[in-house]
């Protein structure tokens, strides 16, 4: 069985204010030397068979119609053979 | 003269809204997510609360609820629809509007009286305001900051289609204090702050929110 992996993240011009407050929460912590946090999302979407072009191509559909909202977010995906 | 009130699993305000129809001389009909008839119904709201938990995102699993096929369609046709808080959201994420809702800039949910400038009093919703009315409605919300990108933002501004705007301090870090949207045919509006709270002195600060409802009864009869 192949695994596509979807990562999703806010478009860098969006405000992520979660990944403020996890940058807030690393100074509190002591973490230091952290300039900032960006919070995402990570999709791992298990196939049945194997990841064909065809198949990987619905996942795409899926990510652009569902996973992601393109008017504030961007994805990126890979697929991993062989788990 | 039916408004339909849709409810998704985790709507919370959708008794609210079918009260307010009521109120307004409308007779409330209850639409249900999983059922794509709208039952003859001349207008829609889509209400607040937390469908699908926000999950995804906030409305981006109701967006493809069987009743939002049909609502889809008809908005396109021209049936008024308004979207309140979670229901803007959803139609957010349906593209019948433009731009986004995301978390509110300084991260804690909001509830308060909210004084809003209503700008566009020639949509199907909000024609029984007048012209820069001032109206006090509850805002409640934690996915409220609405953002878009600059040309999306010039154009809703420059073709009149922010219906209500944030006053005195912008309360969720919404781009250019935008409150409210409409499409460029004015029957589908998206609203964050609730006026189906504020139609009765009992329960609201103010009755400022009925215009909202007895605008589309007008609406209706009109067309």
């Amino acid at each position: 069985m192949a695994r596509v992996v979807v990562d999703v993240m806010l478009k860098p011009e969006i405000l992520d204010p979660q990944g403020k407050a996890v940058h807030g929460a690393f100074g509190r912590l002591g973490f230091d030397g952290v300039a900032d946090v960006r919070q995402g999302k990570r999709f791992e979407i298990t196939l049945d068979g194997e990841a064909t072009e065809e198949r990987v191509a619905e996942i795409r559909k899926a990510a652009d119609t569902l996973l992601a909202n393109p008017v504030i977010e961007d994805y990126t995906l890979h697929v991993e053979n062989g788990q | 003269m039916k408004i339909g009130v849709v409810t998704f699993p985790g709507s919370l305000d959708d008794a609210d809204a079918r009260r307010a129809a009521a109120v307004a001389g409308a007779e409330a009909v209850a639409l249900w997510h999983g059922d794509a008839d709208l039952h003859g119904v001349d207008a829609v709201v889509l209400p607040g609360g937390f469908s699908y938990g926000d999950y995804l995102r906030a409305g981006a699993i109701s967006r493809f609820a069987p009743v939002m096929e049909t609502i889809i369609k008809k908005a396109g046709e021209g049936l008024p629809v308004l979207g309140i808080c979670n229901g803007f959201q959803v139609l957010c994420e349906s593209h019948l509007l433009p731009g986004a809702l995301i978390k509110n800039h300084h991260r804690k949910f909001i509830c308060k009286d909210q004084p809003l400038r209503i700008e566009n009093n020639r949509t199907a919703w909000t024609s029984d305001y007048d012209a820069n009315h001032e109206i006090t409605i509850v805002l409640k919300n934690q996915d409220g900051s609405y953002v878009a990108d600059e040309a999306t933002l010039d154009r809703l501004e420059g073709e009149g289609r922010v219906v209500a705007r944030y006053l005195d301090e912008n309360p969720n870090g919404s781009y250019r204090d935008i409150a409210g949207i409409t499409n460029e045919r004015g029957n589908v509006v998206g609203l964050m702050p609730h006026p189906e709270h504020c139609v009765e002195t009992l329960t609201g600060p103010t009755t400022d929110g009925l215009g909202f409802f007895t605008s589309v009864l007008k609406a209706v009869v009109a067309s």
